[in-house]
């Protein structure tokens, strides 16, 4: 267990920093993942054609091709197309992004096409008769879509959510190959230095385990909040 | 663009071995343990749950590390006859891949087994059938079509599942296309290429998919 050791004997705290920074990049993506849904879900429930086929294209594309050749495409491409529109602005200085937004952006894009097909279902399971109560009501469109319909389908989406959650979290693990030092970098790392890769990818294996459980049962009480009176 | 299309369709190749294989060693492990999973033994029962949920909780690329890299550090291990399997990245990758997918799978062949309505099995059971063809003839066949659909999900997945091959050396689809990029830097015209021959091959799972589920359907 002298592997594991807080300070510079050991890897106990280079591996809880990292597992501090799997549980950022997770919840960044997811946060960059939501926003893609706010944008896309009503692209593709909506009846315009041309919009619809923009919402179909994100999510079928997003999710039929694999992680990994996205996040190289943002790992080799992302740098060049910033300084692509830099240079429209008169910038010409070399520009690095930071692998945690390079790798956060790119996850948050998978997650964001899983979380659009979440949110499309949930909204397309709620009754009919509650879009026209509201309108028979002449309730405003805000009004009707922040309080009726969102907490209809929160309650809906929160299951498959925590699907796209589990998802997310375990994508992450993809981002070191971009060099962000998160769980399974820094037990490549460990790995390479000891000469004992089978102890730290088996404990990397543990920590997302870990990650799984906890995230797990925090979500069933979110659950149990949100159904409550039904 | 042109240029890089040979290569990539080459290790298209790979990427379809690799898949094809895992899936076939994976539909018996998954088989397996969704047997095992409705057994009524607890500790079997466990066993099988305990498997399905340390696949299904760690991500793929951890998986494959163990296999690649860690199983090789034990000494003992080097010196039985799996280490001739071991030793290649290529069997790494594949046992990796099945193992992942045999979870998922067992757990997509549980939920369809245990959906399966008790009166199919009471009126074999009333016509005198005996268990061991209950279970081949009836149950099996009603299970299979049962799980088509989350089935040809999980194909998908695996197809996708695939690309973390490139990160054991092997050069599959996705090395190709990563090396392709960092020796040209041309990162958008290769991805347009990559993503769309494995867009193409979601396609074609997609539908016959659909096809079989029709036919099977009733």
């Amino acid at each position: 267990m002298g592997l594991l050791a807080f300070g510079d004997t050991g890897w106990g705290d280079e591996l809880f920093y990292a597992t501090l920074m799997t549980i950022a990049v997770s919840i960044t993506a997811m946060f960059i993942g939501f926003l893609f849904a706010l944008i896309f879900t009503p692209l593709k429930l909506s009846k315009n054609k041309f919009f619809n086929l923009i919402g179909n294209s994100y999510t079928t594309v997003i999710r039929g091709v694999p992680e990994l050749l996205v996040i190289y495409l943002f790992f080799f491409g992302g740098s060049g197309a910033v300084m692509y529109v830099a240079s429209i602005f008169g910038y010409n200085e070399y520009i690095e992004i930071n692998a945690f937004i390079t790798g956060s952006f790119a996850i948050g894009i998978i997650s964001g096409a899983y979380s659009t097909e979440v949110f499309r279902g949930a909204i397309q399971s709620i009754d009919k008769g509650q879009f026209e109560a509201s309108q028979v009501l002449g309730l405003k469109r805000f009004v009707y879509f922040f309080k009726v319909i969102m907490p209809q389908m929160l309650r809906l989406a929160i299951p498959n959510l925590s699907n796209v959650w589990q998802i997310t979290l375990k994508d992450t693990s993809l981002i070191s190959v971009t060099g962000l030092v998160e769980i399974m970098r820094q037990s490549y790392i460990a790995a390479g230095s000891t000469r004992d890769p089978l102890f730290f990818y088996s404990f990397a294996a543990v920590l997302y385990l870990l990650l799984t459980f906890l995230s797990m049962k925090l979500i069933n009480r979110l659950e149990i909040k949100y159904s409550r009176g039904f | 663009m042109i240029t890089s299309l040979p290569k990539l369709l080459g290790a298209t190749v790979v990427t379809l071995k690799l898949l094809s294989l895992s899936l076939f060693f994976g539909l018996f492990i998954g088989l397996l343990f969704a047997i095992l999973r409705l057994n009524k033994n607890k500790i079997i029962n466990k066993f099988a749950y305990g498997y399905s949920y340390i696949f299904r909780g760690t991500p793929l690329l951890v998986q494959i590390f163990i296999i690649y890299f860690g199983l090789g550090q034990i000494e003992y291990f080097r010196s039985t006859f799996l280490w001739v399997v071991f030793k290649e990245p290529y069997w790494c990758a594949i046992i990796a891949f099945s193992l992942n997918t045999g979870a998922y799978t067992s757990e997509i062949l549980r939920s369809a087994f245990q959906t399966i309505k008790p009166g199919f099995i009471e009126a074999g059971k009333s016509l005198g059938i005996s268990n061991k063809i209950i279970f081949y003839k009836i149950q099996i066949p009603i299970a299979i079509r049962q799980s088509l659909p989350a089935y040809g999900n999980e194909i998908i997945l695996m197809m996708k599942g695939t690309s973390l091959a490139s990160t054991v050396t092997l050069m599959d689809l996705t090395g190709v296309a990563k090396y392709i990029i960092s020796t040209t830097f041309k990162p958008i015209e290769v991805f347009i290429v990559a993503g769309s021959i494995y867009l193409f091959m979601t396609f074609v799972i997609h539908n016959l998919i659909k096809f079989l589920e029709k036919k099977y359907g009733y």
